[in-house]
């Protein structure tokens, strides 16, 4: 039976909401927890990870007909390492204040489960185009967590957000200590776990109530 | 076996034991405290000479043209021990050059000395082993290899497999990248290249290490074969190798580490398991359930092992 072919938007919007990598498949949590002290982290290494998949997304999706199946893992690793090596001297180059903060996080990209399952289940079954907006989805997804993440430990625990000081003071100078991490990502797993919960419940009572 | 074992042992603590003295005068000289030096003299020394600072320089061995500057000299009642304080905490994994100019005993001149401070080499290893185990643990210190952390901490028995496979894959892994990134890609400048290098070899010791325990244990494989793919998926095995590059360990530090990290990701996997089968008995919200409240405990671990730092043994 043939699916019905997502349109683009909805491969875009798959990524950022339905199947958010942090927050709803629970991939590539170490970046996640490790480096969303701030805002500006987020964003930079949600860059890299959305740089680094746009573009194994579409070469894989390019010369999907000539690899062999039984090497294809190796092939999206080395292809994903290939770019990795390549945003990982840009930003070595021309952002190195940034680039020392992020530390090893952004050589290990290499190593992030999500941009592997994304080859294997979307890019090598897919035309160059629907790989282009699947991979900018998840990207971009990736990207939004970070960034939400960064901004409630900001807010939180310094008051600023980019590094502007919005509050004036510290609600709660804990979030920025690097173990706060693993209590933010749980929290807003919860919220999205409620968020289900309750929306689950509601159409449970609709359907009741159409049915009676 | 156990002779030889000894002597062995006894090489290899001659080789690297202890600091070196290149004054006859000068009996011993070691680090003191966070941030002092003590230095045994063979004989008193003149309180003059002693008191003046100018006949101290010391410096770390990798940058001569930076002093540390000397708070303070003081020399002990007997005038044999001689303490230097520095400002500041000196940096006790480096090697420190430390220079006294025409040392005065009893108003004669015995020439300036050039000695040599650092800490025994097996505590500097040694140290490099509890810190990856303990102070910088992967897991709760330094965040890394979470998806695997979390995937794997159910139960007690597949965390101690996880633990041990994983263990014995990144001591292979990372001692044959050390090899590899030593004596081909820094001979010819090909340092770039390491993260397709590694990531390459991580693999492929994978995949050897799953033909060799098949062929040779069997039993064995059928416990731990399992965890052999979800090895790589771990980011440690990576990161192990590129911050063995980075520091530019030798031979023993890098297996060190190596075995540090398995065995802290070990006690992780452990410490995590022990606790979510008695979070299975309890009564958690039904929003918490699963992965969040696996978060919040590991969370509560990282704040346990925040304690271990700034700690050091030797």
């Amino acid at each position: 039976m043939p699916r019905r072919r997502k349109s683009n938007k909805e491969l875009f919007l798959n990524g950022i909401f339905n199947e958010n990598p942090i927050f709803r498949l629970a991939l590539s949590m170490c970046p996640a927890v490790g480096i969303s002290t701030t805002l500006m982290n987020g964003f930079l290494l949600g860059i890299a990870v959305l740089f680094v998949q746009v573009f194994s997304s579409c070469t894989i999706s390019l010369i999907k007909d000539y690899i062999h199946p039984r090497i294809r893992i190796p092939t999206y690793t080395l292809t994903i390492a290939t770019w990795v090596t390549v945003i990982d001297m840009v930003l070595a180059a021309y952002m190195p204040a940034a680039y020392k903060q992020m530390g090893i996080f952004v050589k290990l990209i290499v190593a992030f489960a999500i941009i592997t399952m994304r080859l294997e289940m979307f890019a090598c079954k897919n035309d160059f185009v629907p790989s282009f907006w699947d991979g900018l989805g998840m990207g971009l997804g990736f990207m939004f967590g970070m960034m939400s993440l960064g901004f409630v430990r900001e807010l939180l625990g310094m008051g600023k957000l980019f590094g502007h000081d919005i509050l004036g003071f510290r609600p709660l100078l804990f979030f920025v200590l690097p173990a706060a991490g693993f209590f933010c990502v749980g929290i807003i797993m919860a919220v999205f776990n409620y968020v289900e919960i309750v929306y689950k419940r509601i159409r449970e009572r609709r359907w009741k109530r159409g049915y009676s | 076996m156990e002779k030889r074992l000894f002597l062995i042992l006894l090489l290899i603590l001659s080789i690297t034991g202890g600091c070196k003295k290149e004054h006859p005068f000068i009996k011993k000289v070691a680090f003191k405290g966070e941030s002092a030096i003590e230095v045994h003299f063979a004989g008193p020394v003149d309180l003059k000479w002693a008191k003046d600072k100018g006949n101290f320089e010391l410096y770390e061995k990798p940058d001569p043209d930076i002093l540390i500057p000397i708070k303070d000299v003081e020399l002990s009642e007997n005038r044999l021990i001689l303490m230097i304080q520095a400002y500041d905490e000196l940096n006790r994994n480096q090697e420190h050059i430390f220079t006294l100019k025409n040392i005065v005993s009893d108003g004669r001149d015995l020439g300036t000395a050039i000695v040599s401070v650092k800490k025994l080499y097996f505590g500097i290893v040694f140290n490099i082993l509890i810190a990856a185990m303990l102070i910088q643990n992967f897991v709760f210190t330094k965040y890394l290899g979470l998806c695997v952390f979390f995937g794997t901490s159910r139960r007690k028995s597949t965390a101690i497999g996880m633990g041990i496979t994983f263990t014995i894959v990144i001591v292979f892994a990372s001692m044959m990248s050390w090899f590899l990134y030593q004596f081909v890609l820094k001979p010819f400048n090909l340092r770039f290249l390491q993260i397709i290098v590694f990531i390459g070899l991580v693999s492929l010791s994978v995949q050897a290490v799953d033909t060799i325990l098949r062929k040779i244990n069997p039993a064995l494989f059928k416990a731990f074969g399992v965890y052999l793919v979800l090895v790589i998926a771990n980011c440690i095995i990576l990161a192990v190798p590129l911050i063995l590059a980075d520091n530019e360990y030798n031979a023993i530090e890098s297996f060190m580490l190596a075995f540090g990290a398995g065995l802290g990701f070990l006690i992780a996997l452990f410490l995590m398991s022990s606790v979510r089968e008695r979070l299975e008995l309890a009564n958690v919200p039904p929003t918490y359930r699963g992965l969040p409240i696996a978060f919040v405990v590991a969370g509560l671990f990282a704040l346990a092992f925040m304690g271990f730092s700034g700690m050091s043994l030797f």
